[in-house]
């Protein structure tokens, strides 16, 4: 069946692709970077990113400025850009945008969870809360003591319902049981929205499930090398990796029977990529580590998904291109405002 | 852990469509085979007689199909083209305000395309006169018969011709207003893709316009 998808596309979906692409090219260059990296005090910071996409969204700050004020306000100029999107668009990219908020949610979730069980008022956590995650129920989570009260009474309701169906048979919520609940919650996210790019077929099928597969690799490298030294036993480890890379079936099987970091480094020797990473990542002084690496590969794939039209990866790429940027523009904020400036160059450079 | 079958996804937007094409298209398929068969079978196949179906409809039937399909398949490949044209230089249009007037010139290729269309039109129509089928020579009357077709084939030939020229031009415009909309430079690049996607629309014309040349139905 020929790709029909440039010709019908932009009847839906032209208008918000040109939008969305309006909004990447207002992300902060390479001379922006080099503008912040020199400032002196978070003032400085404020006057620099007034002349970029960012304009005057610090204006109504009061003085002295925090890192954390710098953080919430970039948050909140995704959240707008993301919610006009998302009022804006028709279906199937509306179904699109809301498997990329699922992530959100799950963090969500996850926090109001930890939070309860450290007796926090629920109004203290709300507004830790990641606005693109938000939904209706989050208010009534810590009425719920298991995660099957949890889920009868609160999470049916919300649209990660399918994905709680290997959680619940957890007997208590603990520190432990917390983190694997993240990620099994995770690991059914990924794969579903992996099934649904699939399901859409032609270039958002390539862009996207390219991310996708190095997203579940990346999860699976790092909660291999996590679990190192903790009770967390192989059988366990093995059931939290995702199913849609390419390290299925073959090196998941390799990694649920890793000992150390060495052999996790041999399972990624046989995969052209992954070994790439692996090779340069270190934790010696001047080397980068492993997140690092894999950041920027991610980084290079998201921008590699703009070269393609007719495609809603372009959407997902958007969110985590501007995402890297704010991590980029709070490490900067913090090495300025602690005036340690030794490792302020460390930010992931992205165009 | 191994078995992993894939569970469809979650969200589906809406039953799929397939399985009442699929029904439909077995359902005619067997019925035209019955038929047919039955048909041939009783040696009856004589009935479908192609020949008298041809001789049988009028010159003027295939001339105004001509001229039909010569204006609308125009019209719906220049508005493909400028509907996916204009959705992309408005969207584009909105961070990087520049590009609304340059972009204007991929609408206009399009638009050209709708133009051949009423171009050849107009033509054809020019080319019908009347005939008496009963009481003109044998040579006019095949003459118009000739004409009839030649005018059917020119606006079908236009038509289809323009409908993919329109789809053309317009997929490349909205790469051209999205590429302008970050790089300046780079307009003027595409717009040359552009012209020679146009090109095709105007062979579709000029083959058109050779295949009418000096035919009219009627002799006046």
């Amino acid at each position: 069946m020929m790709n029909y998808q440039d010709m019908y596309f932009n009847i839906d979906h032209g208008y918000l692709e040109g939008l969305v692409r309006g909004f990447k090219s207002g992300i902060l260059k390479k001379g922006d970077y080099l503008n912040l990296v020199q400032c002196e005090t978070l003032e400085d910071l404020k006057l620099h990113l007034q002349s970029t996409d960012y304009g005057n969204f610090l204006a109504n700050e009061p003085s002295p400025l925090s890192v954390s004020t710098i953080d919430d306000k970039l948050k909140e100029k995704l959240v707008i850009e993301f919610n006009h999107l998302r009022n804006h668009c028709l279906e199937p990219l509306a179904t699109f945008l809301d498997y990329i908020t699922y992530s959100y949610m799950i963090d969500n979730i996850i926090l109001l969870i930890t939070g309860t069980l450290r007796q926090r008022p629920i109004s203290e956590l709300i507004p830790k809360c990641h606005p693109l995650g938000s939904f209706e129920q989050m208010e009534a989570i810590h009425i719920a003591s298991t995660p099957a009260e949890l889920y009868n009474a609160v999470l049916v309701d919300t649209p990660l319902a399918p994905y709680f169906m290997d959680c619940i048979s957890e007997q208590d919520l603990d520190e432990l049981n917390i983190e694997i609940i993240r990620n099994t919650l995770y690991k059914a996210y990924l794969e579903d929205f992996h099934q649904f790019c699939q399901s859409l077929g032609g270039a958002t099928m390539e862009s996207m499930c390219e991310a996708l597969a190095f997203e579940a690799d990346r999860r699976a490298f790092i909660i291999t090398i996590n679990s190192f030294g903790t009770e967390l036993t192989k059988e366990d480890r093995a059931k939290l990796y995702p199913r849609c890379g390419k390290l299925y079936p073959d090196g998941l099987g390799l990694l649920g029977r890793a000992d150390d970091y060495d052999q996790v480094r041999g399972v990624a020797d046989s995969y052209a990529e992954y070994k790439e990473l692996f090779d340069g990542a270190g934790n010696n002084v001047g080397d980068k580590t492993l997140e690092d690496k894999f950041f920027e590969h991610e980084v290079k794939q998201m921008k590699n998904s703009f070269m393609m039209q007719f495609q809603f990866g372009v959407f997902y790429a958007y969110v985590k291109l501007k995402e890297q940027e704010n991590r980029n523009i709070v490490w900067i904020a913090e090495c300025v405002a602690q005036r340690h400036r030794a490792k302020i160059d460390s930010y992931i450079e992205i165009f | 852990m191994m078995d992993y079958e894939p569970r469809g996804p979650t969200k589906s937007m809406g039953v799929s469509s397939y399985p009442v094409y699929y029904s439909v298209y077995l359902l005619a398929t067997t019925a035209i085979t019955i038929i047919v068969g039955y048909y041939i079978l009783t040696g009856q196949g004589g009935r479908f007689d192609i020949g008298w179906l041809l001789s049988s409809i009028s010159p003027y039937m295939w001339a105004c199909l001509g001229i039909g399909l010569a204006i609308s398949l125009s019209v719906v490949g220049a508005a493909w083209g400028i509907l996916t044209t204009g959705a992309s230089i408005l969207g584009g249009g909105v961070k990087a305000p520049r590009i609304k007037t340059k972009n204007l010139i991929s609408i206009i290729f399009c638009e050209a395309v709708a133009i051949y269309g009423i171009i050849m039109a107009i033509v054809i129509t020019n080319n019908i006169g009347s005939f008496n089928q009963y009481t003109d020579s044998e040579d006019a009357v095949l003459k118009s018969y000739q004409a009839g077709y030649k005018m059917f084939a020119a606006g079908l030939t236009v038509g289809v011709c323009n409908i993919s020229c329109g789809i053309c031009v317009g997929i490349v415009g909205s790469g051209a207003a999205l590429a302008d909309a970050q790089n300046s430079t780079l307009f003027v690049k595409i717009l040359i893709i552009e012209i020679f996607g146009s090109a095709i629309g105007l062979f579709g014309v000029i083959v058109s316009i050779l295949q009418i040349a000096g035919s009219k139905i009627g002799t006046d």
